[in-house]
């Protein structure tokens, strides 16, 4: 049994840590009131380009700086057409989405070798980022896995502290936060929020592109069509599970996770469970709705910390009169 | 500044204006709303570009293109609608957006900094408060301390006591005469008489974006800047029929409203009746529970003692339509915000009261030739100026709007009228087609309860004058059987209940 | 010299219907890019696409097809951002109605066939409306975000879906997918491959005009969505508009899924959630909101997805490559959107 929850542990956090990466950084991206419902895409286009750049240059690393390029590139365009242009937030990562899935499964077939019909689907890494384990502390029942884990994750140990401590100790936390509650104050305390924005969303793609690496070249080092298969938007319910809060992402991605590595594990197992694992595919989205609106519900006068950023969707322009 | 020019889509907002303040001394701008107040100031803050004229600060020329710039020069500006993060605590609002902050703030120390300069000037505020947990005067100390704290040497305060209560300006105009004294300067944008006199050593005055006069307070009477102001003498005489009063019409009894903030109740056992063919009017600084008594009875704000009816039939905490299908007219304080949607057609509006009535629409249908028709007559009647009826009525001038409100409650006026700070930005033409407005309603026989900020207004048009203060009613007199005097010290508390700083 | 962008003074009328045509050759000249780069002439590929479209009789019948549900998903959605109501839940409530006529059919066999068609779009309607309007009522009663609640729950849709043809409704023979439906309770082909559908679809954008233009009803809506405090205030009950808003367009969506289901697949299984929900929100975007013009969108979006299949048997590209032409037709539009209530201004240095 123990055995069993290691195992589940382990599986979790390894797929967790894609999640998470995306998840800090669409928390941010939302926390300047920008929505980026175009994760899934970029996720995506994340996972392709780690790989493929993965496979023809032989380092894992030269993958991941082309992930998080290609991300911050997707959100870019994002940041463009939502803070400048002012168009709408919802359309814009919906097309964003469109696009990046389009662009990843097409490329997928376009930038493998010639040997494979330049197809990418069914080529192996030369290699891929294996657990590393510390000594002693992976030997620990079932929270020894938390140290048996690749090095992107170990990063990812100490990405979270950061980021909510740059979230809420550092003064570009403080800004963050005031023009996701409030542009108009932050613009006429001297605050540039266009600047603010496009920022955090590259950021927040950047960080996404660095989540679907994580999948293509550690979690299932390969890749196929639509590998992300739907963790785009899991992170988008992630974020607010969390609160909008970088240090409580890791709960939900432990949660949220877990059920889906469940989910897997009990196939794997062959275990037939009274709540088929269809439940368990759709039990996070369940509950983070449920979350959602209890926790609204219960903090109608918005004095919670649970609400989500005021100006989060529209956009801002210095004389709307 | 001098020779400041500023455009808005069609809108010539400040036309050739210059303007000069010295160390230690308070200018007042005085101006009806829409003069061009807020715009001259916006862009001495940052918030503007100017399109033509220049600006000098002590003696330099000045290129302002930020609020950070303008902070840079010591200017700061405390907006009518505060500028602070609500869920942010007072200490995270003051140090935001300052350039040399360090990357991780030292809370203590900044903390420390804030507790000595409130003390210093006596603005008593706690650091690490929420802000929205803080009463509006509170804010304004948190408003004011961020400018401070930044070394602001030039102060800029629009309508500031506008939200205050006058325990509560008392302390404002110490606070200010603290920093007077170490040199700062100050320039308050008010419309109110009262301020100038009360706080400023100069007054400026504007009227439709140009400046019309500007000279020291001490030699102005207020008549002489009301004159200034509007343009012409103010008091003017009216038609109105003999004062015939009906049976009571609108009977509001021991109404209360709580604040979900804690504090006083908005609406604090307020009774009051109006008679059919007479205008009942409501005095008092605005913020006072006037918007809300109006709101109470038409079903916008919910009452949590008291009764409110309608010729007998109780309305209390009736829905919007129910108290619009019991004939009450409503002319809101907000006119962009609430009396219009101002991305819909003028005629779209002028229907948006009777659209449900056979005049317009035959069934679940909207007949367009009727509701066309319907729009003419009224544009006409009440000379709306709009290019046609299609267009959006977000691009008509102020007035105009409010016209089109007019034109739609009073047209579809049932038995009572309520209007709220009716001519409020008006020019004067306007203006005296509103108050005549109310005037042929109360004549025609209908209950008519009229709220302003202008005592005179009140006195030309209403029958009976109600003074409300926090949130209750000092007293009603008929206009005859009183004065300005005796209405003013109602309006500050009838002087029996002094506020402590 | 500083470019700003500044307000109009009216809406312009010129360029609403200026900017999505730019915008479209922009991301014509956007995608010949993306061909080019992968070795393929964009002329050909275009005009095969165009040929896979509309090239015959049959390639027409099945692009007019592959517009009938995204008609009815984005007439369905356009309902509720009248109200400025963002129901991304589209997907998940058209899932919902492939699975209401799914169990009419299947499990409803007590009835005369000829009723098992129409009892099954009503009920697809039902449960659409009801996934829709618990959303609107929160939102409604308690200002829950409609973007978030909504896109959650399409998620949940779709997962029971897949539970129901995997496993609980699965038919005996095959790897997954409900049984076929009888054959007599097939929504009819009228014009070859061309179903009844179409009579639904366009019966509905009717209606919808109808609806949204002349009556109160439509008016009140419009009032709430431009301005919902001005709305209340002239006593028009927002919460109860908002839901009754959402029911319809959950119902709108619903019967999307029932008709798709009705007359394409015959049966609940993998690939109900094909994206006509979401691709709806961006027909609604994209027609701004007037229903008529939903059908010319409907039909584009539509050509590029068919189109797409052409290209891959023509020209040999993969037929991802229809996705990333339909996201590519939607930045320059979005990025031009602006336009119609803005402008630029471009303003001289002042002098030093």
């Amino acid at each position: 049994m123990m055995d069993f929850i290691t195992k589940l542990l382990a599986a979790t956090i390894a797929m967790g840590t894609s999640l998470t990466f995306a998840t800090i950084g669409e928390i941010y991206t939302e926390k300047t009131g920008v929505l980026n419902l175009g994760m899934e895409g970029t996720m995506l286009m994340g996972a392709l380009t780690a790989f493929a750049s993965t496979l023809a240059s032989g380092s894992l690393y030269v993958g991941l700086v082309v992930a998080m390029l290609t991300g911050g590139m997707l959100s870019l365009i994002h940041a463009f057409l939502c803070v400048t242009m002012r168009a709408n937030q919802v359309v814009s990562g919906l097309a964003i989405t469109m696009f990046g899935t389009g662009l990843a499964n097409f490329l997928g077939q376009r930038l493998g070798p010639v040997s494979n019909n330049y197809n990418l689907v069914g080529m192996n890494l030369p290699k891929k980022f294996d657990n590393i384990a510390i000594p002693l502390l992976k030997d620990i029942p079932v929270l020894g896995a938390f140290f048996d884990v690749s090095i992107l994750t170990y990063l990812l140990y100490l990405i979270i502290p950061f980021a909510w401590f740059f979230m809420y100790k550092t003064k570009h936390g403080l800004a963050i936060r005031a023009v996701g509650e409030s542009p108009k104050t932050a613009a006429a305390m001297g605050l540039s929020v266009s600047r603010l924005r496009y920022l955090y969303t590259i950021i927040g793609g950047m960080f996404a592109g660095l989540g679907g690496a994580c999948l293509s070249l550690s979690f299932t080092p390969s890749w196929n069509d639509g590998m992300t298969g739907g963790k785009g938007w899991i992170v988008i319910a992630l974020v607010i599970f969390a609160t909008w809060n970088p240090g409580k992402a890791v709960i939900g991605t432990l949660v949220f996770g877990g059920i889906t590595s469940l989910q897997f594990s009990l196939q794997a197992a062959g275990i037939k469970m009274v709540i088929p694992t269809q439940f368990l595919a759709f039990a996070p989205y369940l509950i983070t709705f449920f979350t959602l609106s209890v926790m609204t519900i219960l903090n109608q006068n918005r004095k919670g910390a649970f609400a989500s950023p005021s100006a989060l969707g529209s956009s801002f322009a210095i004389d709307d009169k | 500044m001098e020779h400041i020019t500023k455009h808005f889509p069609g809108v010539l907002a400040n036309d050739d204006v210059s303007l000069e303040l010295y160390p230690g001394q308070v200018l007042a701008l005085l101006g009806e709303n829409g003069a061009g107040k807020s715009t001259l100031m916006n862009m001495l803050v940052g918030l503007y570009r100017p399109d033509g004229g220049t600006i000098h600060i002590r003696g330099e020329l000045a290129e302002i293109h930020s609020p950070q710039d303008s902070m840079a020069l010591g200017i700061g500006m405390i907006h009518q609608e505060f500028m602070l993060v609500g869920n942010m605590s007072v200490a995270e609002n003051i140090v935001l957006g300052l350039r040399d902050l360090p990357l991780v703030p030292k809370l203590d120390e900044i903390k420390a900094r804030i507790t000595e300069l409130s003390k210093r000037y006596g603005l008593q505020v706690d650091p690490d408060a929420i802000i929205h947990d803080l009463s509006v005067g509170e804010q304004q100390r948190v408003e004011i301390l961020k400018l401070v704290y930044r070394g602001a040497d030039i102060l800029i305060l629009d309508e500031p006591t506008a939200v205050l209560t006058p325990g509560e300006s008392r302390d404002l105009n110490n606070i200010l005469k603290k920093m007077l004294s170490e040199g700062k300067s100050a320039i308050f944008i008010t419309h109110k008489m009262d301020e100038v006199i009360e706080f400023s050593h100069k007054v400026q005055v504007l009227r439709r974006g140009k400046t019309v006069n500007t000279c020291d307070t001490k030699d102005v009477t207020p008549r002489d800047l009301a004159n200034m102001m509007v343009g012409r003498d103010v008091l003017f005489s009216l038609d109105r029929c003999p004062f015939n009063p009906g049976g009571i019409k609108l009977k509001v009894d021991h109404v209360t409203v709580d604040n979900p903030l804690g504090s006083r109740p908005l609406l604090d056992d307020v009774s009051l009746e109006i008679h059919r063919g007479e205008i009942v009017g409501i005095a008092g600084v605005a913020g006072n529970g006037q918007t809300q008594l109006t709101e109470a009875i038409t079903g916008l704000l919910r009452c949590n003692k008291g009764t409110i009816a309608i010729d007998g039939r109780d309305m209390t905490n009736a829905t919007p339509l129910q108290v619009i299908k019991a004939g009450v007219s409503h002319i809101p304080a907000d006119r962009g915000a609430m009396g219009v949607v101002g991305d819909m057609s003028v005629g779209e509006n002028l229907a948006m009261k009777k659209y449900r009535t056979e005049e317009i629409s035959r069934g679940a249908v909207i007949k367009k030739t009727f509701m066309r028709a319907f729009a003419d007559k009224l544009i006409k009647a009440f000379t709306i100026k709009t290019p046609d009826q299609d267009t959006c009525v977000k691009f008509l001038s102020g007035g105009n709007i409010q016209k089109t409100i007019l034109a739609r409650e009073i047209d579809s006026c049932g038995g009572v009228l309520i209007a709220v700070y009716p001519s409020r930005g008006l020019d004067v033409g306007a203006t005296e087609a509103v108050r005549q407005n109310l005037i042929s309603q109360r004549d025609k026989g209908n209950a008519v309860l009229l709220v302003s900020e202008e005592l005179e207004e009140l006195q030309m048009v209403a029958d009976k004058i109600a003074v409300m203060f926090e949130g209750k009613i000092m007293g009603l007199r008929n206009v005859k059987e009183t004065n300005t005097e005796e209405l003013g010290m109602m309006m500050a508390g009838a002087g029996s209940v002094r506020r402590e700083a | 010299m500083r470019v700003v962008v500044e307000k109009r003074d009216t809406r312009s009328k010129r360029m609403a219907i200026l900017i999505p045509l730019v915008s479209f050759i922009v991301s014509l000249m956007l995608g010949a890019i993306v061909l080019i780069a992968s070795k393929s002439n964009p002329l050909q590929a275009y005009g095969a696409m165009l040929n896979g479209a509309f090239g015959n009789a049959r390639r027409f019948q099945y692009t007019i097809v592959e517009s009938l549900p995204l008609l009815m998903c984005g007439l369905g959605v356009g309902i509720a951002f009248r109200l400025k109501f963002w129901n991304i839940g589209a997907e998940g409530q058209y899932v919902w109605g492939a699975i209401g006529i799914t169990w009419v059919m299947q499990f409803w066999r007590f009835l005369p066939v000829p009723m098992l068609l129409p009892v099954g779009l009503a009920v697809g309607m039902t449960l659409g409306a009801l996934w829709a309007g618990v959303p609107g009522f929160l939102k409604a009663q308690w200002s829950v975000d409609e973007t978030l609640t909504t896109l959650m729950l399409n998620y949940v849709a779709i997962g029971l879906a897949e539970y129901l043809y995997i496993n609980k409704w699965k038919a005996p023979l095959g790897n997954m997918g409900t049984p076929e439906f009888p054959r007599e309770a097939w929504l009819p082909q009228i014009w070859g491959k061309v179903h009844a559908g179409i009579f639904i679809a366009l019966a509905l954008v009717v209606l919808l005009w109808f609806l949204l233009y002349k009556t109160r009803w439509g008016f009140e809506l419009n009032m709430i969505g431009k301005n919902p405090k001005a709305a209340r205030y002239q006593g028009v009950s927002i919460k109860r508009n908002i839901v009754l808003a959402m029911i319809l367009s959950g119902a709108i969506c619903g019967l999307s899924g029932s008709v798709n289901t009705a007359a394409i697949a015959h049966r609940l299984t993998k690939g109900v959630n094909a994206g006509y929900g979401f691709t709806g929100i961006i027909i609604a975007w994209m027609s701004g909101l007037n229903p008529f013009a939903s059908i010319l969108v409907a039909v584009v979006m539509a050509a590029l997805t068919t189109g797409a299949d052409a290209l891959q048997i023509a020209m040999k590209l993969p037929e991802s490559m229809g996705e990333v032409l339909q996201g590519l037709v939607l930045i320059p539009l979005l990025a031009g959107s602006i336009f119609v209530e803005h402008k630029l201004k471009f303003i001289k240095k002042e002098a030093a």
